[in-house]
């Protein structure tokens, strides 16, 4: 049985005197003890929302969550709050974009580190700081015992995540979500960022949910990609096949869209045309036909159903058909 | 820190001087004087102008305000003509200040102790039956005039509580050490005397709570409001830490800042609450001694207590802006 498993999960917006929400619609998805999945797309396709729909960290008011997320053979979204928060940071971490923000800015990172560890290990706050000291030295902080007394402030970015990543994994966690971990951090600190994250969900033998929009990261980090949009999985595949061979339109245009070093000089970068303000809804149609270079007349008047292709989900009436290059390159 | 308090401190001493001298003018500027006010309209002028040598007020008005800093340097503020006239102005402000930070004090803490915890529960449930309540009854708190709601806690709440109306303590035989009456009682062991100086600050006190604590409660539901929003109270439920550690340890520290600041300009607003309140409550305080004051033009009374009034302000603020960097340590590394 998987570690988890997320099955038809929905959560819809409701405000006052506005229409219904659907940020996520019908999003399933399995992770392996140890595994690593991705959760790809671009802004707004609902990755954070379902992230924090696993975690129960949505707002009570206001936002309808359905469909299960069964974590070790329990439904999380039939525990109580109680129930929840016994789980949360102790066998369900999670790690944030931005890394300063996500930090209490008045307290001193050694509480923000130890906290944790007394909350879910009864440790007294002696021997949770040392530990405390430990896990920063594991994520890589230079001088630990100093950085215990300091606040957030006066750390660095890449030292700020890397304060997360050791509160997120301070109870060894067998499941890390990680929500654009690297999005705001200087592009060298990125890279010392996910190889510090890989090693240590391989040490702790933790199962790792990456969300990002960039494919760079998935292609260094996990075992099996989600591709999501408008809500919905689009594409789902182990991850050298869906990069060797994307048959969503939309997962082929955002490869097709990354610059490739092996790539022959001169070949030009093909945007996805458009922006996600086009969607159309997807109760009887594509959301993603007025952006889709591939779209048929019944894209938009059925929705595409998921269809299992030889281990591969896809939700297309039209996928590209294996070996097309990237389509032509439009005028936006 | 230190370099800053010895900065601020010194800047007091110029806004003491400054204002003294503008207030020392400004009471002479007054239509009427201690005169008319001690011997009536229908004085002969004889007596008037005995009565103005007498009191110095003949001489220019620089050269009474240099005889003043002169006589206030040996610790002589000159003499009351209208509050308790014949007594000392500095005796009358030692009887009288400690009454009224007593109850100052115990009106902030009453709109401290209301105000942040009905704030936070408001933000909490924001938008629902208990936030719009509170909030509703915020603004009848800031919009009820103190006096009315003076006049109803001491004819109605006294009498329906049992609780004295009157003065700060009955004529019971208490010994005075500070001037504080719920202290000395402390002091020297007299338990029912201060018992007895609570009871009649109650009442007085929650007719002066009434705006600090709409404000309070209007500041703190704001911050707690825009705390709440935070990634970092995100973060701190996905460790599954318990509500109360989050709401003391994330939420709330947080949002003391503007709190605590509004805490600080209260005290103005407290000043100026106490002459009404005190008035009403008959409480032997500043306020009290204020009105009585200008009624009858108490040149060196009013002085005295409208200069220390402010130095209480100033430090007021002034600690204030120090507890800022205790709670903020971006503030202290900095
Ligand atoms: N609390 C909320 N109330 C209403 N709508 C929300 C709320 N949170 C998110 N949404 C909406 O849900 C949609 C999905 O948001 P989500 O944050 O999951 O996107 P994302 O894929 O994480 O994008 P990004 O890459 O920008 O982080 C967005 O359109 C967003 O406006
Ligand atoms: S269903 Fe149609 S519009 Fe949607 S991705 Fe496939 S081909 Fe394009
Ligand atoms: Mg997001």
């Amino acid at each position: 049985m998987a570690l988890l498993e997320v099955r038809d999960l929905s959560v819809v917006f409701q405000r006052k005197g506005e229409a219904p929400f659907h940020a996520v619609d019908g999003v399933s998805f399995d992770v392996e003890p140890g595994q690593t999945v991705g959760l790809v797309g671009e802004s707004g396709c609902g990755k954070s929302v379902t992230s924090l729909a696993i975690m129960g960290l949505l707002p009570k008011r206001g936002a309808k969550v359905t469909g299960s997320v069964t974590y070790d053979g329990t439904d999380l979204l039939k525990l109580s709050d109680k129930q929840m928060r016994d789980k949360r940071g102790s066998e369900l971490g999670m790690v944030f974009q931005d890394p300063l923000s996500s930090l209490n800015p008045v307290v001193p990172i050694g509480l923000q580190v130890t906290e944790v560890l007394e909350r879910h290990r009864g440790l007294a706050r002696k021997e949770a700081m040392i530990e405390a000291k430990d896990l920063l030295d594991k994520v890589g902080i230079p001088d630990p015992n100093r950085r215990l007394k300091e606040y957030p402030h006066q750390l660095s970015g890449g030292m700020r995540q890397r304060a997360l990543i050791a509160i997120a994994l301070a109870c060894r966690p067998k499941l890390l979500i990680a929500d654009e971990p690297t999005t705001a951090l200087d592009v060298t600190i990125q890279a010392q960022i996910l190889s510090l994250m890989k090693e240590l969900v391989q040490d702790l033998g933790t199962a790792l949910v990456m969300i990002t929009h960039d494919l760079g990261v998935v292609a260094g980090l996990c075992d099996e990609v989600n591709v999501l949009y408008g809500g919905k999985v689009v594409e789902k595949a182990m991850r050298h096949r869906l990069f060797a061979e994307p048959r969503h339109p939309y997962t082929h245009g955002l490869l097709a869209s990354i610059p490739r070093l092996d790539a022959p000089r001169g070949e030009k970068l093909t945007p996805i045309k458009g922006s996600v303000a086009d969607n159309i809804p997807w109760t009887s149609a594509c959301a993603f036909a007025p952006r889709c270079p591939n779209a048929l007349d019944v894209c938009r008047s059925v929705t595409p159903a998921e269809e299992d292709q030889l281990g591969r989900l896809l939700r297309c009436h039209n996928p590209v058909v294996p070996g097309t290059p990237a389509a032509e390159e439009v005028p936006v | 820190m230190l370099r800053y308090t010895i900065r601020r401190l010194v800047q007091l001493v110029g806004v003491v001087l400054v204002l003294s001298m503008l207030l020392f003018a400004w009471l002479r500027l007054l239509p009427g004087g201690p005169v008319s006010a001690l011997l009536g309209e229908r004085a002969t002028p004889e007596s008037r102008e005995a009565l103005t040598k007498q009191l110095g007020l003949d001489q220019p008005i620089f050269v009474q305000y240099f005889k003043f800093l002169g006589r206030a340097a040996t610790g002589d503020f000159g003499v009351s003509t209208g509050v308790q006239p014949g007594d000392s102005a500095l005796e009358i402000f030692l009887q009288r200040f400690p009454a009224t930070i007593e109850l100052s004090f115990f009106a902030i803490l009453i709109a401290i102790a209301v105000g942040v915890p009905l704030g936070y529960l408001a933000a909490k449930r924001r938008g629902g039956w208990f936030d719009n309540l509170s909030v509703i009854g915020s603004l009848i708190g800031v919009a009820v005039p103190v006096f009315f709601l003076a006049y109803l806690l001491k004819d109605v709440a006294s009498s329906a509580l049992g609780l004295p109306s009157q003065g700060r303590q009955d004529a019971i035989d208490a010994t005075r050490v500070t001037g504080f009456f719920t202290l000395d009682g402390l002091i020297t062991g007299e338990i029912d005397a201060t018992l007895n100086a609570l009871e009649h600050l109650i009442l007085p006190a929650i007719a002066l709570a009434t705006i600090p604590f709409a404000v309070i409660f209007r500041i703190t539901r704001a911050a707690v409001l825009d705390v709440l929003d935070e990634d970092f109270v995100r973060t701190a439920e996905s460790k599954g830490l318990t509500a109360p550690v989050i709401r003391r340890r994330h939420v709330l520290r947080n949002a003391m800042l503007p709190v605590v600041t509004t805490i600080g300009l209260q005290t103005g607003a407290l000043l100026s609450g106490a002459v009404l309140t005190e008035k009403v409550f008959s409480f032997a305080g500043v306020g009290q001694a204020l009105a009585i004051g200008f009624e009858r033009r108490d040149y060196p009374v009013l002085l005295l207590l409208i200069i220390m009034a402010t130095i209480v302000y100033v430090v007021v603020n002034l600690l204030v802006d120090l507890s800022y960097a205790l709670i903020d340590p971006r503030i202290r590394t900095r």
